[in-house]
């Protein structure tokens, strides 16, 4: 997801092989840069796989809009900052506004479309489809075909011996960890999270001793789409908000939650380091969509192979 | 057995069309009948064996660029060119089998939409040749089968209706043989059809290796009909539009993938004049679909939308 600014900040790597600086030289500098972004991509793709991950792990269904509902995080960051004067201040405001509002529109869809078709897992694939093409469409139309940039809320450059290094992207990376830290105290030690465990483990058990589960749905929906948006709304300094964004956090939360195991947090987080790192290394040295068609068939590959996944420990 | 009344009455108003019609529907017409062929390809995966595949854009890509590139790159004659896009679509369909069929549900729709993505990157990564996102068109000089000529209205309009009355009457022929039967059982309950000694996993390889056959016939066809290929048919949008026509129409039933081709494409050509809001239309019809006409519009007849 940050790999577009990567490629304006290392200009010579994308050159085509022949004119290559050589790499003896600058080798390690250029893995520090490689894993600075990787770290950062992996902090956004983290947030945003997590979200995936929850809503498959409590409602065993998979929301196919999931991309759309990070678009939709990165269109509201960029209208609420655009509303208000200040970079820091709008940006702040988006931080709030754009999960909220996410949120409310998952829980939406959960109300009038999930729960008549009974969360049938293929029938909500289908819906979920239709749904995003909604979402996309409401952006094109009310927020343009155009790609447009958030200031960020502050500008910072830290010095290194190398190279400059944007001191914002190490705030995404420490913001990315508190909110995950956040989840994880939200699932374990709240009672929220206890129901949410409890209809994960069984709905019908859950139903009978008195647990609202639908209720418990909606809230997990709406916390996983808040969890898109808020990955979007920390990425929109870096890189521009667009109606057809949602294409590729989507591609990647999926790749993460498959590697790291359908429904378990602890492999998602891992497998979101695990491709952040990777992918920024295999962009910088080869070629990013390189990186991405081994990516995709590894996700094939590990499904038909290993459906646990490869951090997963018990059967999804 | 019941006779094909209505499969046949089609054809006849379809041959028909071209004397009748004026020249624009016509035109509509031919490309209708080509995504109707994809589409009754689709229909044999998941509405006849019940499974829902994210990845057919792959095999209509493959027919596509098989025969595109033979024909724009290699100077192979077009009448060689599609039969090897046929084969192409085939092939790769068999190929994904082998590998997605040893998953069930949601994880066979992730793993086809995986390679389907493979598939489309792939096309991008090979830009030298495919000319990626832009990509080409076909001399027109090459675009012959024998003596006709198909960037005439005229012949372009009598391949489709060729190609797509093959489809219609071969699916026909399937779904009343004895393996077409199984095709339905393995839908309905894999296990069962188990205990009775067939074996699910060579039926489904059979139905989406027909499936892509079908995929990429319309895909080679479109390549030499249109004249022109492009990376945005591999997209996903082309691996839904099918599920979106065939769940339109009824899943399962004959006649139903070329009814919800034909609907949608004439929907979004109405909606096109009145907004530009495409999308909406696509979007809202699959949501509405799913809640409130599961089996489609002629779903009475077969076809259940939920496999088992």
């Amino acid at each position: 997801m940050v790999r577009n600014h990567l490629l304006v900040a290392l200009p010579s790597l994308n050159a085509p092989p022949n004119h290559r600086p050589r790499l003896t030289v600058d080798f390690g500098p250029y893995l520090l840069l490689a894993t600075l972004e990787g770290l950062v991509m992996a902090a956004v793709l983290a947030l945003t796989a997590v979200g995936l991950s929850l809503v498959f792990g409590v409602m065993r269904v998979v929301n196919v809009a999931h991309g759309e509902f990070f678009m939709l995080g990165a269109v509201l960051a960029w209208a609420v900052a655009h509303t208000l004067a200040s970079p820091a201040l709008g940006f702040l405001a988006a931080l709030l506004v754009a999960p909220l509002v996410a949120a409310l529109v998952a829980i939406a869809l959960d109300r009038l479309v999930l729960r008549r078709l009974d969360y049938e897992p293929e029938a909500v694939i289908v819906a979920t489809i239709g749904f995003g093409y909604i979402l996309q469409q409401g952006a094109l139309s009310l927020y343009g075909p155009d790609a447009r940039a958030v200031a960020p809320p502050f500008d910072l450059r830290l010095q290194l011996p190398w190279f400059g290094y944007s001191g914002y992207k190490l705030a995404v990376i420490a913001a990315a960890c508190l909110i995950l830290a956040g989840v994880w105290l939200l699932l374990t030690r709240s009672r929220i999270g206890l129901l949410m465990r409890a209809t994960q483990w069984d709905r019908e058990t859950a139903t009978a001793f008195g647990i609202d589960t639908d209720r418990v749905y909606a809230v997990v929906f709406g916390l996983g789409a808040a969890l898109a948006a808020v990955a979007a709304v920390l990425i929109v300094p870096i890189q521009q908000a667009h109606y057809l964004m949602g294409g590729d956090p989507l591609l990647l939360s999926f790749i993460t939650v498959i590697i790291g195991g359908l429904g378990s947090l602890r492999g998602t987080v891992l497998a979101a380091l695990f491709i952040g790192l990777s992918d920024g290394i295999i962009s910088v040295f080869f070629s990013p969509t390189l990186a991405k068609i081994l990516a995709t068939l590894l996700v094939a590959l590990v499904l038909v192979f290993r459906p646990q996944g490869l951090f997963g420990r018990r059967p999804a | 057995m019941r006779p094909a009344l209505a499969p046949v009455a089609v054809l006849v108003l379809l041959a028909a069309a071209p004397f009748v019609l004026p020249g624009y529907h016509a035109t509509n017409l031919a490309r209708i009948m080509v995504l109707a062929t994809f589409a009754m390809g689709y229909n044999i995966a998941f509405g006849v064996t019940g499974l829902l595949s994210l990845g057919h854009a792959l095999f209509f890509a493959a027919g596509l660029y098989a025969t595109g590139l033979l024909v724009a790159q290699a100077g192979i004659p077009a009448t060689l060119a599609l039969p090897a896009g046929i084969a192409a679509g085939a092939a790769l369909a068999a190929l994904v089998g082998l590998l997605a069929l040893r998953t069930t549900g949601t994880a066979f729709m992730i793993v086809t939409l995986m390679f389907a993505q493979a598939g489309y990157l792939a096309i991008l990564y090979f830009g030298e040749w495919t000319r990626g996102d832009e990509g080409f068109t076909l001399p027109r000089a090459a675009r012959t089968l024998g003596p006709l000529d198909l960037s005439l209205d005229g012949p372009r309009y009598a391949v489709a209706f060729v190609l797509f009355a093959a489809g219609l009457l071969a699916s026909l022929a399937l779904l009343r043989s004895p393996a077409g039967r199984v095709l339905v059982a393995v839908r309905e309950n894999a296990e069962r059809t188990r205990m009775l000694g067939y074996d699910p996993f060579r039926y489904r390889l059979l139905a989406l290796t027909l499936s892509g056959l079908y995929a990429g016939a319309a895909g080679g066809a479109y390549a030499i009909l249109f004249g022109y290929a492009g990376a945005t048919f591999a997209s996903v949008q082309y691996s839904i539009l099918p599920l979106l026509w065939v769940l339109l129409g009824g899943a399962g039933t004959v006649l139903g993938p070329l009814l919800g081709t034909a609907l949608m494409f004439y929907l979004l050509d109405l909606a096109a004049r009145v907004t530009d809001a495409t999308l909406l239309v696509v979007g809202a019809s699959l949501i509405l679909l799913v809640l409130f006409a599961p089996r489609g519009l002629l779903g009475a007849f077969a076809g259940r939308f939920r496999s088992p």
